[in-house]
């Protein structure tokens, strides 16, 4: 065992600080410390994107990073997205086009779709399946995850040039 | 009081049956409040993990653990040694055999558990992995089964009595120290005749490799054993939560009552979790030995190389046919490769699964099938991959051996296929195997498949194509692929199917609440296929109350009925059935409730989607909500109060689905480079319950077809190790390596379930994978080709151009 | 798949990084992304006792556009590439290559640095900056040097960067001409079933200089002076591209391994370089 080293980040707005080993993934601070179970582990190779949360405004696999690194990081998970009374319109899209069923991957691959979305506020089918292909999901064939990314993309659009 | 509200309006507001109501589950799962196994935590709980063998088959001489035990936060080593005394270093298999929990003295597959570490975290259950030391010794590695069948080493010295003789196995006799079973359908002496007098004869040999369900969650459990009350609680990935239950009963010699196995959100099953895996069983003694929590969660590596595999057949076919194209005979040897220990999941009865639906969608007189089964140096499982047990190696079968005899026609393959098929009026249809095909009409999907694609222009851009490409023009073939398949789902009748004794039927029991809202538990458990969605819509139409007001609950087994879970696309054709017919008893009682409210005879008031009405007099009635409050306050003279039922269904028959899919790809002949250009699925499924389900699940299959064929494998090398362990080289498509999908129906309802549906998960799979390998094949069609062998990744698409002489 | 455990520093400076690297030897290793790192370490098939993490350095993150040349630090991402609008002019192979590694996440973490000095065959950057007739800058005790692209690698993950040398940054003289990188893979997040880079020049219809290398078709990346040779001083016509393809092929040596045997490896390094010789010509 290595020396225990003092980390502090923000998670979803809210500061946290801990003494954790260097080799502890952020995948696991995440979900075992924390209990910000959202992310998910799938591949643990950083293929799949199950773990996928924004740092510092990247999209990461936090399976592939260790928690030390992201010491004075901002991050973001599925938690900080959208809940109950704040729902984000790409988490409403999902359920309304269908676009999850057994829904490991939903959180990574909605917290991708965020920053796709940012990079990309108007994205094609292609530039929406490139853009999200470092998410894999099992269950849908994609077909649906696209066309709810789409809509979402289409309501923040119309929402942000209704309020412009 | 006068009833504002339409009949349609109340149909439409009970979201039930045919309409896409949106899914219940996804509110949590868009948010990030799965609760999946990895997320169940409990105070002081421990991890265990496996030390695996690096070798395929190898004698342990010794496992050192003593210097993991000196590991800080290690508390135990198990070893097959530590397990013995309480019987529990071997465990049935679901095949009728026994299965290593731990390496008893020596090892058969790479990956093979062969120590359990638990310790306090992870991080030192890892560490005291690494420290355990074990002491091989390499023995000669069998990978392949025709080598197996022939070598003098013994993989099972547990299978050979003292006097070298090879006794009996579950499944009858033994060839050979290496030979699992032999497993006949139909008959072999009029096959043989028939072939061998036929005007023409197809033959072809092919192979259906090894792949993996691999599902985003692998597998995984948390043990707890409560040492004060003598309980243990089991959470785990289990797709028959109750059979778990069963199984743990069995095994570890503790009352059933004592046991709650609890399936929580599942990531994905495919197949995969319906086994026992020593992970479970090791997880269960490491707790009742610490008296702590403990958890066990396979990683990605350990997914792929040792639960679970699917496939691995070896087949061999002829078929035989008049001049014109009329299939008179059929005849089928698989040789089985069924790795280390027989755990293939399959009910006891059909060791190679329903491998006899291999005469597929066509009136075929004469039929045999032969499997062997074969032990090798490979990973055990054997589990049905998104299909019924081994129905896409079937439909892989006969839908290539149907392309081979076209080719030995002459003779356009959907031509071949229309003059074959079972006609609608041959319903119920008597397969020259044995099953009894419930409803169909193949003439109709098909021509609807056909002229949606065009498939006459099709084929003639196909011949342009093929001009063009000799003359210099592309360096682009054109595949069409065709599939036309008859799935046989809904395992099963009691009477010839069961897992480890356990009838397969299965079960639900429903409450209404006074107020008429209701829960019904069942004995399935949703991975994905939005159970808690479409059972709450059967229900709607069956008694009458929202779907909106029906929670579904499935996987507690102190909570749900007992159920022998889902797989095989059973949770529709079966625990739907019970869930209608559960329904219905409902509906019985509320009726009586409903006369006496309304006063008048039972016989005299009928069912109106949501209410009961006085025959002839539809202003006098009784809403369901207002019958599910009578039911708790009215004492109703000889009727108890409450409103529950419980059903337990066994099918009289599997369901048939069925459907016509169309591929047209591209093939780049120099880089073996694919391009889906279209695909057109259409699937019968019977009654259809959610449209948006069903469409989804037809996306999601159709991706893993597309998977299996055209890269996904689980390869070994001649030593056993497995060459394709991460997901750099296991292939799972990603968004951008697949297609838009063009999804349609035809509807047969199933004349033998309660509302005529069928089940669709596993169709698109088992369509889907003949549909686009043909359409690799029939590129090639205009160059010679008959068959190649899956999976058609870039390099072997290449050899068969090279080999066809399209590189000169 | 749990990491052995180790040390970690994130030192402020580089003076700080190559003291660490100094007092740890072989025991230390440099992380700029570590998505190449990470998967080993997890896989314990890399064993890291010291982990110096470069993301608190100054001045590795730039990416300079000069007149002649551009200097692309070792922090840079494949992201930055991809998003950075004067290097889409400047030298667009680079996007056209940055896009085809990995996937998008990976790419925010995948670092220029990284993918060049791990000397992973697999890795695209090698090859192209090959093609690029980079410069690698380290700085290591005895102070910076400057070590060619195409002297660089000497096997797999052996290249001629020291253990306690750090790679800061790499140069290339803005290229001139059409380019193209073209990538065969199975899937995204593959490595390259055969990759070519190419850059070329034309002047009145005749190529006057040619740029080639092949990626993951040895156990180091290959640059074939052979292959660009046969293309000078021609039209780029079909017998040019032959020549050039059979040169190249006397220079790669592929492995068979799960993306196919020798024989298809070696026809797909043909047909991968031909298609990028005529996107690039297309574009010169």
């Amino acid at each position: 065992m290595s020396n225990k080293m003092h980390i502090k980040f923000t998670v979803n707005g809210k500061v946290e600080e801990f003494l954790a080993e260097p080799r502890e993934l952020l995948i696991y601070t995440l979900r075992e410390r924390l209990n910000i179970t959202g992310p998910h582990i799938g591949c643990e190779t950083s293929h799949c994107g199950a773990c996928s949360v924004t740092i510092d405004g990247k999209s990461v696999k936090a399976c592939t990073m260790f928690a030390v690194q992201a010491d004075g990081a901002d991050i973001t998970t599925i938690e900080g997205i959208g809940g109950p009374d704040d729902l984000h319109p790409l988490q409403n899209a999902f359920k309304e086009h269908h676009g999850l069923q057994c829904g490991y991957c939903t959180p990574g691959m909605i917290t991708r779709a965020t920053k796709l979305l940012e990079e990309n506020p108007n994205p094609t089918e292609e530039e929406i399946r490139f853009g999200m292909a470092g998410n894999i999901c099992r269950c849908t064939g994609y077909q649906n995850i696209i066309k709810a990314i789409q809509h979402a993309a289409a309501e923040m659009n119309a929402a942000k040039e209704a309020a412009e | 009081m006068k009833d504002e509200v339409t009949r349609d309006e109340r149909v439409d507001n009970l979201k039930g049956m045919g309409c896409s109501r949106k899914r219940v589950e996804d509110a949590r799962f868009t948010q990030g409040k799965g609760n999946y196994v990895d997320d169940v935590k409990l105070d002081g709980m421990l991890f265990g993990d496996f030390v695996r063998s690096p070798h395929a088959h190898a004698r342990i001489k010794n496992i050192d653990t003593s210097a993991a035990l000196e590991v800080p936060g290690v508390l135990a080593v198990l070893t097959a040694a530590d397990l013995e005394p309480l019987g529990l270093h071997w465990m049935p298999t679901l095949a009728g055999d026994k299965q290593m929990v731990l390496a008893d003295g020596k090892v058969l597959f790479q990956g093979q558990e062969v120590a359990f570490v638990v310790a306090e975290d992870r991080y030192a259950a890892s560490d005291g992995m690494e420290a355990v030391v074990v002491d091989y010794e390499e023995l000669p590695v069998l990978v392949n089964p025709f080598e197996a069948l022939k070598s003098d080493v013994v993989l099972r010295e547990d299978l050979v009595a003292e006097d070298g003789s090879i006794p009996d196995g579950a499944h009858g006799p033994r060839k050979h120290a290496n030979h699992i079973f032999t497993w006949e359908a139909g008959d072999k002496d009029t096959t043989d005749e028939v072939i061998s007098n036929a005007e023409i004869v197809a033959e072809e040999e092919m192979y259906y490799h090894r792949t993996h369900p691999c599902p985003l969650e692998t597998c995984g459990c948390v043990a707890s054993m409560d040492k004060v009350n003598g309980k243990l609680t089991l959470w785990g990935t289990f797709q028959a939560p109750h059979a778990i239950r069963t199984i743990v009963a069995l095994i570890s010699g503790m009352e059933e009552h004592n046991i709650r196995v609890i399936s929580p959100d599942i990531g994905g099953g495919f197949g995969n979790k319906v086994g026992a895996y020593p992970g479970y069983v090791c997880s269960v003694v490491a707790s009742i030995v610490t008296g702590k929590p403990v958890k066990w969660i396979e990683d990605r590596m350990d997914n792929l190389m040792t639960t679970a595999f699917a496939r691995d057949y070896w087949m061999k076919g002829k078929i035989s046919a008049t001049k014109d194209g009329k299939i008179t005979g059929l005849h089928c040897h698989v040789t089985a490769d069924h790795g280390g220990f027989d755990a293939c999941a399959d009910p006891t009865k059909f060791p190679a699964g329903f491998m006899n639906i291999c005469t597929g969608s066509y009136d075929i007189p004469t039929a045999f099938l032969e499997v062997d089964g074969v032990y090798t140096n490979k990973a055990p499982g054997g589990v049905s991959y998104r299909c019924s047990f081994r129905v896409t190696e079937a439909v892989y079968f006969i839908e290539r051996m149907i392309e081979v005899l076209a080719i030995k026609l002459n003779m356009d393959a959907a031509e071949l296929r229309r003059i074959n098929f079972i006609k609608k009026e041959q319903f119920p249809y008597t397969a020259a195997l044995g099953w009894e095909y419930d409803s169909g009409d193949y003439h109709t999907a098909w021509d609807k498949a056909l002229k949606t694609v065009d498939y006459d222009g099709l084929r003639a851009e196909q011949a342009q194509r093929v001009e063009d490409f000799k003359a210099g023009k592309t360096r682009k073939l054109m595949g069409i692929g065709l599939s036309f398949f008859t799935e046989i789902v809904g395992a099963g009748p009691v009477k010839n199917c069961d897992i480890l004794g356990l009838g397969m039927f299965d079960s639900c029991e429903i409450r209404i609440h006074p107020t008429g809202s209701a829960i019904a538990r069942l004995g399935t458990i949703s991975q994905g296929q939005g159970h808690a969605t479409t059972f709450a819509q059967i229900l709607a139409s069956e008694v009458g109350l929202p779907a909106d007001s029906i929670t579904i609950e499935e996987g507690d087994t102190d909570t749900a009925p007992y159920g022998l879970g889902t797989y095989g696309s059973r949770s529709t054709p079966v625990a739907g059935a019970a869930t209608a017919m559960a329904g219905r008893k409902i509906r019985a009682k509320a009726q009586m409730i409903a006369a006496y409210l309304l006063e008048v005879h039972d016989d005299d008031v009928e069912f109106d989607v949501d209410r009961f009405v006085v025959k002839g007099a539809p202003e006098k009635f009784k809403t369901m909500k207002e019958i599910a409050f009578a039911a708790y306050n009215q004492a109703i003279p000889g009727m108890e109060p409450g409103l529950e039922a419980v059903s337990y269904y066994d099918p009289p028959n599997m369901t048939y689905p069925f459907g016509a899919y169309v591929c047209v790809m591209d093939i780049d002949v120099d880089t073996g480079v694919t391009e889906i250009r279209r695909f057109y699925a259409l699937d019968d499924c019977g009654t259809r319950i959610n449209p948006m389900i069903i469409e989804g699940q037809v996306h999601g299959g159709l991706t893993e077809a597309l998977a299996v064929a055209l890269g996904q494998e689980i390869a070994y090398d001649d030593m056993g190790n497995v060459k394709t362990g991460t997901l750099m080289d296991f292939f799972l498509p990603t968004a951008w390596e697949v297609p838009n999908y063009e999804t349609d129906y035809t509807v047969t309802p199933s004349p033998h379930h309660p509302i005529g549906a069928k089940g669709v998960g596993e169709s698109p799979h088992v369509g889907g994978v003949p549909c686009f390998s043909n359409a690799v094949q029939d590129a090639f069609r205009a160059f010679g080709n008959t068959h190649t062998n899956m999976p058609h990744d870039h390099w072997r698409i290449w050899k068969t151009a090279n080999e066809l002489g399209l590189h000169d | 798949m749990i990491p052995a455990a180790f040390e970690y520093y994130r030192p402020k400076d580089m003076a700080s990084v190559l003291s660490l690297l100094e007092e740890h030897g072989d025991d230390a290793r440099v992380m700029a992304g570590g998505h190449s790192l990470i998967p080993m370490m997890k896989l314990r098939m890399a064993d890291v006792p010291h982990l110096i993490d470069l993301q608190d350095i100054d001045g590795l993150s730039e990416i300079e556009i000069g007149a002649d040349t551009i200097k692309i630090g070792a922090m840079v991402t494949q992201m930055d590439l991809i998003s950075h609008e004067g290097l889409a002019d400047a030298a667009p192979i680079l996007r056209e290559t940055a896009l085809q590694i990995a996937d998008p996440q990976v790419r925010y973490m995948g670092t220029v640095g990284g993918n060049v000095a791990n000397g992973d065959p697999g890795n695209d950057m090698p090859g192209l900056m090959q093609c690029l007739d980079a410069t690698m800058s380290v700085i290591g005790p005895d102070g910076a040097r400057d070590i060619l692209a195409r002297e660089f690698y000497e096997a797999a993950y052996m290249t001629a960067r020291e253990d306690d040398e750090v790679l800061t940054s790499v140069t290339i003289p803005r290229p001139k001409g059409g380019h193209a990188y073209e990538k065969q893979k199975r899937k995204i997040g593959d490595y390259a079933t055969a990759a070519a880079a190419v850059q070329i020049v034309k002047e009145n219809g005749v190529c006057t200089s040619a740029s080639i290398a092949m990626t993951n078709l040895s156990d180091i990346p290959i640059h074939s002076p052979d292959a660009e040779a046969a293309l000078v001083g021609t039209a780029v016509d079909d017998a040019a591209i032959k020549a050039a393809m059979q040169a190249m092929l006397g220079d790669i040596d592929p492995n068979e391994d799960n993306r196919g045997p020798v024989a298809f490896k070696n026809h797909v390094a043909g047909v991968i370089l031909r298609r990028a010789i005529e996107r690039a010509w297309s574009r010169a």
